[in-house]
């Protein structure tokens, strides 16, 4: 792959994927002390990224449930340094740290090495409020850096708002359903990862992941740690208390996003992209995707939902699997009239 | 960590002088200061630092991270964090776009980071303007930044190196705002003398962000959630911060005329012709133009008048400045701010020497606040005078009205 002239990236550290879940380290990089819900994916999700990043890296943090309820004063979970940033600071916070390492390295004033450098945000920081922040540090080549937007797709930590990434028709203390209006919520959720893929095609690394497939996550992290300059991954974590659901069903709830099609995990690296995990298996038609009643009906946050509001919501992931131009990512469909006209 | 020298901290010059603008003296002290992250967005009239920065950076004349960021919130964010990271860094802005990065501009004294900021003093939109109003800088005065105004490129040049120097003492280590206003000082030109490297190098230390570097090798935790178990400590802290920061001022100044043989007298405000003066004005910033011209004037006409002009904001030397003004008997505070709404509907600046006179046991001098040259609008010498005989007209014991806008249309 070409690199862009005039721009030097630092070396990265050397970190290949994890052969087997027997091959991770037992080393913990987040440990206890931390106050998330019982069944709190995203913690999870944490616990995996720091492990898979290893002990030579430093964490930034948004304001948000990895903020809140995970880093308290005294009682730090983290044993890798970590720093917060403000809510739409999660670009902005890599940015300027992988900038103050490149720097003092180059001038001499800080020992030489490959750093991690890691900024997470939940969805309301990353791909509503920070969404510019982020699209601009992935259009800086020079940097290495990874931008982790951990999607519980609502303001978790504030008391289950509605954001950009929450499903169409939540219920969210911002979209109650009520005697007169069902459907509060009547936007359909952001396109994020992709949205940073085709907005940013210099940008090396970017990955859909779910860490109900834990595995394949934290390889999916030190492929974009390891790869150089900017890069995204985007996580769906089921969160107990936003979706309404018993704890113990997390991983689950993670399975069937995937399963019924609902989050499709895919991977662009340098350029090339593919469709990665349960999600490849459901594409080349190996496993059949379940009806998305299941997944909605196991959690609360759609117990409002009549037959017509689960048709519609179906009829949207088939139109994603069937009509999209890449299935789950690209949006457009094609005009089979231009591209076939009919026989004169 | 070995302190072998960087090229820019290598580079062996003579002194030399040059016309050069205020915004362009301090790009050319980010250089001789070695800044190692700075972040750019453009706003009039700040950005022309920028501009000249961006040069100094393509000509391989300075060494540092030049980022272009997509809007004032990241801009202050990306060099809060590279200062975390243990960089020296320099950012700026202008209005409205200041106010643009206020979240990030209310956490980084908060996170104890030693940032320098130029503000090309610009008033606030609405409607759109790009002259000098003071409000922009002043409104962060109750966070912990340190807000200096100076009036010619020389001294923003100087104010700079010593800023770096103030802020980033581990006893201090809270930010600096450097205040220019706009076209007065960001556009103007002047014969500045530009310090040798050398100089700069014995007077600047490196920045050492000591046990609070982020770094893998010291993996602290920084900014956990508080709450009310510790955030009222965690401010405690920060208010000493600020208290021990005009003793570090008065050192930083004292050093730096040993090194560079510039004196600034009293670092907190310049006093001219005050010795002999009956009454005083007092102003931030080029104001002291149009003031001290007026004053040479009227005192051929043998009114008594001196000019105060405030340099520190915050920290606020409320008792050395207390000290100074109930020498004479009337006291005239020029604002090129407002403050709409606050008491007698006076400027900051005003309000601020009211306040910090009540408490002053001795003389309680009578204080006018006059509000002008709003939206870049000129201070002329009429309107000195003007303001002058009010105040003189006070002296005397005649009432006059508390708050008055000069050299507004009728």
């Amino acid at each position: 792959m070409p690199t862009f002239p005039h721009v030097q990236v630092d070396p990265t550290q050397q970190l290949d994927p994890f052969k087997a879940v027997k091959k991770i380290p037992l080393e913990e990089f987040f440990t206890s002390g931390h106050r998330t819900c019982q069944g709190c994916e995203s913690a999870l999700v944490m616990k995996m990224m720091a492990k898979a990043a290893g002990p030579r890296t430093i964490v930034l943090g948004s304001t948000g449930c990895m903020y809140v309820a995970n880093t308290t004063y005294y009682s730090t979970s983290w044993v890798v340094p970590w720093m917060h940033t403000q809510l739409g600071s999660s670009g902005s916070a890599a940015l300027g740290t992988a900038a103050a390492l490149k720097a003092l390295m180059r001038k001499g004033k800080m020992k030489k090495e490959p750093i991690n450098v890691i900024a997470f945000c939940g969805d309301g920081g990353g791909a509503d409020m920070g969404i510019s922040g982020i699209s601009a540090t992935l259009t800086h080549p020079d940097y290495n850096s990874l931008i982790l937007m951990y999607d519980n797709e609502s303001y978790a930590n504030t008391d289950i708002q509605l954001s950009g990434s929450t499903p169409w028709g939540a219920n969210t203390t911002f979209s109650t359903p009520g005697k007169v209006k069902r459907i509060m919520h009547r936007r359909w959720k952001k396109n994020m990862a992709a949205m940073m893929a085709a907005g940013h095609p210099e940008t090396k690394y970017v990955a859909t992941i779910c860490m109900s497939y834990g595995l394949a996550g934290m390889n999916a992290i030190r492929k974009a740690l390891a790869i150089g300059g900017p890069t995204f991954i985007h996580c769906l974590d089921p969160c107990p208390k936003g979706w309404d659901y018993d704890p113990y069903l997390s991983h689950e709830m993670g399975e069937l996003a995937v399963n019924t099609g609902v989050w499709p995990m895919w991977e662009v690296e340098n350029g090339v992209f593919r469709l990665t995990g349960r999600t490849q298996q459901i594409a080349a038609g190996k496993i059949k995707r379940q009806p998305v009643r299941d997944y909605l009906t196991k959690q609360g946050r759609f117990a409002h939902f009549t037959k017509d509001d689960t048709d519609y919501f179906q009829s949207k992931v088939d139109e994603m699997w069937d009509k999209w131009i890449v299935p789950g990512v690209i949006p457009f469909q094609k005009d089979l009239d231009a591209d076939h006209p009919p026989a004169e | 960590m070995a302190q072998s020298a960087t090229l820019i901290e290598q580079e062996k010059r003579t002194e030399e002088t040059a016309l050069i603008t205020g915004s362009e003296a301090i790009a050319v002290a980010c250089k001789l200061a070695d800044v190692d992250v700075i972040t750019a967005y453009p706003i009039r009239p700040y950005d022309t630092v920028m501009q000249y920065v961006s040069k100094l950076v393509s000509n391989g004349e300075m060494d540092c991270e030049f980022i272009v960021a997509e809007g004032e919130h990241s801009q202050f964010e990306i060099v809060k964090h590279a200062s975390a990271a243990g960089a020296r860094v320099f950012v700026g802005s202008s209005g409205v776009g200041w106010m643009y990065a206020m979240e990030a501009l209310t956490v980084t004294p908060a996170l104890r980071i030693p940032m320098i900021a130029m503000v090309g003093n610009r008033a606030l939109d609405d409607p759109g303007a790009f002259g000098v109003e003071h409000n922009d800088a002043l409104a962060v005065r109750d966070l912990g930044w340190q807000l200096v105004w100076v009036d010619n490129p020389q001294e923003a040049l100087d104010t700079a190196l010593i800023a770096y120097r103030v802020a980033e003492d581990r006893r201090v280590f809270l930010p600096c705002a450097i205040s220019c206003d706009g076209a007065f000082l960001t556009h103007s030109q002047a014969l500045v003398k530009i310090p040798t490297q050398d100089q700069v190098n014995k007077f600047l230390p490196r920045y050492n962000r000591g046990d609070l570097l982020l770094h893998p090798d010291n993996p602290i935790t920084v900014a956990p959630q508080g709450n009310e178990d510790w955030v009222m400590e965690i401010r405690r802290q920060n208010f000493a911060a600020i208290e021990r920061s005009a003793g570090v001022i008065r050192e930083a100044y004292k050093e730096f005329e040993s090194i560079f043989g510039r004196s600034y007298g009293n670092p907190f405000f310049e006093e001219y012709m005050t010795q002999d003066a009956d009454v005083v004005l007092m102003g931030m910033g080029t104001l002291s133009t149009p003031v001290k011209v007026a004053i040479r004037k009227m005192r051929a006409e043998g009114k008594k008048v001196g000019f105060v002009r405030l340099r520190w904001f915050r920290p606020f030397v409320a008792e050395e400045l207390a000290k100074c003004l109930q020498r004479f008997s009337a006291v005239g505070v020029i604002d090129r701010d407002y403050s709409f709404g606050s008491p007698y509907n006076s400027g900051v600046v005003a309000n601020e020497v009211r306040t910090a006179l009540y408490a002053a046991p001795g003389a309680k001098p009578p204080v006018l606040g006059f509000i002008s040259g709003l939206g870049g609008r000129e201070v002329t010498v009429p309107d000195v005078e003007k303001i002058s005989d009010s105040v003189i007209a006070a002296s005397k014991g005649k009432s006059q009205p508390l708050t008055q806008w000069i050299g507004l249309r009728e």
